[in-house]
């Protein structure tokens, strides 16, 4: 097999409000199910390797965890050379359960935003209330940002992770770097 | 003449000038001027025509309001047209030109109209342009359209940037002046989070104008402390040059902050749209001056009396030298002091109304030596293009001249109407306050929200409130009501701080000056100073019947300026109401909409131009297409290569060679954007069998199966090739544009109406890089890659494998579009343009070449294979499209099958789908109708069927089509008439749809 | 814009960020079914002004489909449930009993 290459490639700016990377490949995994189920939540531990997280959040630890998508479906974050290994073995633990797992890895395109003005590039392009004590780190939100379906949280204070689908990288690349440009500071957080 | 006095200007930075030109010529202002305060100071009162009658026009007010002082501001890449001169802050360099006037604005042709006003009055357009009717498209409008009109659009490409800004907050407050400060000081003590927008650059409002003691000191202490106050407090955001432009439902309320406009220097986005989610609005937007209706009111140096305090106080500006104030209340006396304060001269206060004493106001006036005459009127303005002078009369009477005095300003105030626009916005309703003659909001009608409680509340002015005690006290209670409502508390000891009272004698309302006014004095008599309404023109409206306010507003486009009538809209209404003799209240008002104040266009659009105007979708190839020639062809937000031109040829030649290579030797297609949905559980199968006309579940693992989808309309909506991965999980292709609608209808289906069916759906279109090998060689070339058995005996016609080829993890679909031999191979994306390479290197030899969609379609039309979007409009049913054999007998149900079942879709004249081949070979237009005898009711030519794809076939050297036609099946071998746009009619025989390989023998080898 | 809950993910959102379907609780009339019980399964709607029933997916969100009762002339929001029923919870309807009453006659 060739290397894998990500949609930007690890396409990076440094010349606004925040810095953007696209990060490179990473490990994805949708599991969709019944989320009460106990094999459900002990294959999605596992594959994981954080707890399961509430409505409306994610558990991450470095480059692995586990996001609540919707009330039948999760997202496992894994290294994108771990993915083909961990959903045979969901699958395998899954397979008397109704249950999908599919590998969405390259399906999509994931940036680090980062910088003391990472809130305000933000609320920019989203209509998300933005502020601190609305939202924490650990918040996972799918909405839009301006016309595409994106997916972001904050894994710590000064930092967002954005998901977005692998086609539109381009344009949400670009979009972040307008919501940064110089001299764009609203000061509102 | 207007000029700049030696003291005053509050606002003025007089240390630093500011150098800008208008219409040309060089002048000066200081920092913290408009562009209409240093007009003024630079005597350039005349600052436009009017759009009718092109009479020259000068600055009447100060703010928003302005009616006439409209320039094109900028030049190149910054320009915007009827900018307002009284909300444009000056800035080094500036550049202004006045609007609507030709050849220039002391000279202007078009003034000629005002001699034929009479001629010109309300509805005229509508009355003399209607016929005959070509004349008004060739000759009338084009004559309007050069003499009226505003600003020039500009030429050149925007330079500047816009953003938008979502914020969230407990209260917004709408206004800075003292109610507005007031308001979001008391909010902010609950901890609520509060936004504060200012249309200003200051704060503070008009009370530092206007005088009156907050606590016993002057007023811009207060203000001080409390922005100090506020600003301190991390619950706050304090935004100026930000105005409130509209409330919406919900609590949304846009904010048009201006960022650069006065600093165009400055870095990053000229305008920020603030996108706010309020829990609740505070609106103290304040009040705005009404003018009087008198002859030769629009007459440049005539103004509201306020706005020509603010000129004296605010930018140290004097209007004129000897300034007749004109009123009919007691507010217009503090003008007359401050002119006298200024050393300026008051020749005479003309008050319409006789009271019984004077007021506090009336005997400053007088103590400072100004003569006032009490029951008295303007009969008329002298002058033209500015005052010279009044003549004045009695307001009793119908406006013989008592007297003349000469002056060169005239100061008017027709009493204040609060600023009700951001209330009205969404659904609040008004009610008319007879002690001010105007409308207030109604407080039992607010405007409501989500839970059905009111979401915004006026403060202030807004509500009606004139005394600044009364004003302090209602912005605390409104937002100590408001706070409350939300669940937050005041702390025990917070009180609204107090305000100075003054005892005014009451306003007289006076809509017409004198109150007989003669008809020429009337003719004269402006309402709506932009379009060119007067009150004869309110009057002849009502006498011809336009009694609604709404019909009346719209025949003499009064208040349908980009002022949006904010001076003429009240006392336009009280002539009609006088002319049908109703009260104003029952009269009612026009709807007031949102932007308060027109805002900019980059505004709106935000981000969104240029690279992030719109998604534009990739796939993983696309950087590769883009260097090798690919002409795109947006599908859906996709890009797709249409055809790859090489230098030496043109896109058409492109697109024959890609059809040729593909049919002889080797063509590579990305198809990557076709849509790829995982659907599993225990139900899928019978799922995929109500999804699909053809039956899916008995589709054997390791098969493909090609399956049309309709709605329960009965109509096609999309089609693919279905595969069956294992028992409970299949795949299912979908058109380009159908991936992500085709998985939103299986969510809706399972979600809402087989809920209890165990189906999950996933769309994994773009974890795929998939890549068509198409062509006699496409087996060799696969086999060179190596890894996987590609033979007929291992991978069959409508099959699928997984496997490693070349060392890819790939699944490979033996399926064709083509009718070649064909290969659809799917890899992870971040591997698809590896695999590309890898195939054009080995296919380098065996002729493989990418070929594009143009290619695609031409490859399908020759095999009669339909395309949806093409065959199908969304009024076609698979019936229609000779495809009855993709149509289950033995299946009970699936979606569209009783819509099928139908009169209209059983019935056999519906057009059905044929093959087209014209006669001499040429290529029949796209879309063309073919047309049978007679006529139809409408005395067109009777259509018999339409051409839904034409090509030129390189393979057959001719032009194909295919087309829905009247009993086409049934009349193979006929020739049809096709007229075309281009006036020719085309002839084209009905055949057979497959023109190429009709048993399918190259894709089965 | 209207604001609006999410009852499956939780979130509150402009609506932007949600797609409306039209009313709500349509029986799928199919094979078996008359022309006339076919003409009023795909075409005919109410058109209410006041209370209404409406289908709502959260597009951009969670990708859930809900229902949503809702006024049509003052836009109150009375409330969401889930889209896996046939008809609206009866507490709901007695929620808008008390704050439009008589509305079920109107209807």
């Amino acid at each position: 097999m060739s290397d894998p290459v990500s949609a930007l490639n690890h396409a990076n700016s440094t010349e606004g409000l925040v810095t953007i990377t696209e990060t490179g490949p990473v490990g994805m995994i949708t599991l969709r199910g019944d989320l009460g189920a106990k094999p459900v939540q002990k294959a999605a531990i596992a594959a994981g390797g954080v707890n399961m997280p509430e409505q409306g959040k994610c558990l991450t630890e470095l480059d692995r965890g586990i996001a609540w998508m919707s009330p039948d479906e999760l997202l496992i974050l894994c290294r994108y050379d771990e993915v083909a290994g961990k959903v045979d073995d969901l699958q395998g633990k899954l397979a008397k359960q109704h249950a999908l797992v599919v590998n969405v890895s390259d399906a999509r395109a994931v940036f680090d935003v980062r910088g003391a003005a990472v809130r305000e590039v933000m609320a920019k392009l989203c209509p998300v209330d933005m502020h601190p004590a609305s939202f924490t780190p650990g918040t996972f939100r799918r909405t839009r940002m301006a016309q595409a379906a994106a997916a972001f949280w904050m894994p710590e204070e000064g930092v967002v992770r954005v998901i977005c689908f692998r086609s539109v990288a381009q344009y949400v690349f670009d979009l972040l770097r307008v919501g940064a440009q110089p001299g764009s500071e609203v000061d509102f957080f | 003449m207007s000029t700049r006095l030696a003291t005053g200007g509050r606002l003025l930075n007089k240390s630093k000038t500011v150098s800008f030109r208008f219409n040309g010529k060089s002048m000066t202002g200081f920092e913290g001027d408009t562009l209409a305060s240093a007009l003024l100071a630079n005597d350039q009162m005349l600052v436009g025509r009017s759009f009718k009658y092109h009479r020259p026009r000068g600055v009447v007010a100060a703010g928003p309001e302005e009616p006439n002082g409209l320039v094109n501001l900028g030049r190149d890449g910054r320009v915007e047209p009827n900018a307002r001169v009284t909300t444009t802050e000056l800035f080094e360099d500036l550049q202004a030109e006045s609007q609507n006037h030709w050849p220039s604005l002391d000279f202007d042709v078009g003034a000629i109209n005002q001699h034929l006003a009479r001629f010109l009055p309300a509805g005229f357009y509508y009355k003399m342009f209607i016929h005959p009717r070509p004349l008004w498209k060739h000759v009338y409008e084009p004559i309007i359209r050069h003499s009226a009109g505003l600003g020039k659009a500009p030429k050149q490409r925007d330079e500047d940037t816009y953003e938008h800004f979502y914020a969230f907050c407990d209260v917004l407050v709408v206004g800075g002046g003292v109610a507005g400060l007031e308001a979001a000081r008391t909010a902010a003590l609950t901890g609520a989070r509060v936004i504060v927008m200012e249309q200003y650059a200051h704060w503070g409002g008009r009370t530092p104008v206007d005088g009156g003691e907050i606590n016993g000191a002057p007023a811009q202490d207060w203000i001080d402390a409390t922005l100090a106050e506020l600003g301190g407090m991390d619950n706050v955001t304090l935004r100026n040059r930000t105005m409130g432009a509209g409330v919406y439902d919900h609590g949304y309320v846009l904010g048009y902050e201006r960022l650069t406009d006065h600093a165009p220097e400055k870095a990053g986005p000229r305008h920020r749209l603030w996108r706010v989610r309020a829990r609740h609005v505070i609106t103290a937007t304040g009040a705005l001056e009404r003018p009087l209706s008198f002859a030769g009111n629009d007459i440049p140096g005539v103004m509201l009396a306020a706005s020509i305090r603010d000129y004296v106080v605010n930018w140290g500006v004097s209007t004129g030298d000897r300034t007749v104030v004109v009123t009919n209340n007691d507010d217009a006396y503090l003008t007359a002091i401050a002119l006298k304060h200024a050393g300026l001269d008051v020749p005479a206060i003309l008050d319409a109304r006789v009271l019984p004493e004077d007021s506090d106001l009336m005997a400053q006036a007088k103590a400072l030596g100004i003569r006032v005459l009490m029951g008295h009127a303007v009969s008329s303005v002298k002058g033209a293009k500015r005052v010279t002078g009044v003549s004045i009369c009695s307001q009793a009477g119908e406006g013989s001249v008592l007297e003349e005095i000469s002056c060169d300003a005239v100061a008017m105030s027709g009493g204040w109407s609060p600023v009700v626009h951001l209330w009205s916005h969404c659904g609040g309703k008004l009610r008319w306050d007879t002690a001010n003659a105007c409308f207030s909001p109604h407080p039992d009608h607010p405007p409501t929200g989500a839970d059905g409680a009111q979401f915004v509340t006026t403060a202030g002015t807004a509500t009606g409130m004139f005394q600044l005690d009364d004003v302090l006290n209602d912005a605390f209670a409104a937002a100590d009501g408001v706070t409350r409502a939300l669940g937050m508390k005041l702390p025990r000891d917070a009180t609204p701080p107090k305000g100075e009272r003054r005892e005014d004698a009451p306003l007289a309302p006076v809509w017409l000056m004198p109150q007989g006014a003669s008809v020429k004095l009337r003719e004269k008599a402006w309402l709506d100073y932009q379009n060119d309404v007067k009150v004869s023109d309110v009057r002849l409206a009502a006498q011809e019947g336009f009694v609604s306010v709404e019909h009346a507003k719209r025949y003499t486009t009064l208040g349908m300026a980009t002022d949006q009538g904010k001076l003429s809209n009240i006392n336009g209404l009280a002539v009609l109401a006088g002319a049908l003799g109703e009260d104003i209240p029952a009269v009612g008002t026009t709807t007031f909409r949102p932007p308060y104040h027109p805002i900019s266009m980059g505004a709106i659009a935000g981000e969104a131009r240029g690279d992030v105007f719109q998604p534009l979708r990739r796939s993983p190839m696309h950087d590769w297409h883009e260097g090798n020639g690919a002409q795109w062809e947006p599908v859906g937000h996709w890009r797709r290569p249409y055809a790859y031109k090489r230098a030496d040829e043109s896109t058409h030649d492109a697109v024959m060679r890609e059809v040729t290579n593909t049919r002889e030797k080797l063509g590579m297609l990305d198809a990557s954007t076709l849509g790829k949905i995982v659907v599993k559980g225990p139900d899928a199968g019978r799922f995929l069998d109500m999804l699909y006309t053809n039956m899916m579940s008995t589709l054997k693992p390791g098969k493909c199966r090609y399956g049309l989808m309709c709605n329960d309309n009965g109509f096609l909506i999309d089609d693919g090739v279905v595969a069956r991965i294992d028992d409970d999980t299949w795949l299912c292709h979908t058109t380009t544009g159908g991936a992500d609608t085709i998985h939103a209808h299986m969510e809706e289906w399972l979600q809402t109406e087989w809920w209890d069916w165990q189906v999950y759906v996933a769309n994994v279109t773009e974890q795929y890089a998939q890549i068509a090998v198409v062509g006699p060689n496409a087996r060799a070339a696969l086999e060179r890659l190596g890894g996987m058995d590609v033979s007929k005996d291992a991978l069959g016609f409508m099959e699928w494998a997984d496997g490693t080829l070349g060392g890819f993890n790939v699944r490979i679909y033996r399926i064709s579009f083509s009718g070649e031999l064909s290969y659809e191979i799917a890899v992870d994306a971040s591997h698809g343009q590896a695999l590309w390479d890898a195939l054009l290197a080995v296919g380098a030899d065996l002729g493989a070449m990418p070929y594009g969609t143009e290619a695609l379609h031409i490859l399908r039309a020759e095999k009669g294979f339909i395309m949806i979007g093409d065959e199908t409009d969304g009024t076609v049913i698979p019936q229609d499209l000779g495809l009855h054999w993709a149509l289950s007998k033995k299946k009970e149900d699936y979606m569209g099958k009783r819509a099928q079942q139908r009169a209209h879709m059983a019935d056999p004249d519906r057009w059905k789908l044929v093959g087209l081949e014209t006669v001499d070979g040429t290529v029949l237009p796209d879309g063309a109708y073919a047309v049978g005898e007679g006529t139809n009711d409408n005395g067109q030519r009777t259509m018999i069927g339409r051409v839904t794809s034409s090509y030129h076939s390189p393979t057959l050297d001719k032009g194909i089509a295919m087309g829905l036609v009247l009993h086409g099946p049934d009349r193979m071998g006929e020739t049809l008439d096709f007229p075309g746009t281009d006036g020719k009619t085309y002839q084209a025989k009905i055949v057979d749809p497959v023109f190429y390989d009709k048993e399918g023998t190259k894709q089965n080898v | 814009m209207l604001i609006v809950s999410c009852p499956c993910c939780g979130v509150t959102a402009e609506e932007t960020e949600f797609h409306a379907h039209g009313e709500a609780h349509i029986v799928r009339h199919t094979v078996g079914s008359t022309d006339q019980d076919m003409e009023t399964y795909l075409f005919m709607r109410k058109n209410t002004k006041g209370v209404h029933f409406e289908r709502w997916r959260h597009q951009y969100g969670c990708g859930k489909w809900f229902h949503m009762a809702r006024d049509t002339m003052t836009l109150e929001v009375f409330g969401t449930y889930p889209a896996q029923t046939l008809a609206p919870p009866e507490d709901l309807l007695v929620q808008i009993d008390a704050k439009r009453p008589g509305w079920r006659k109107s209807t």
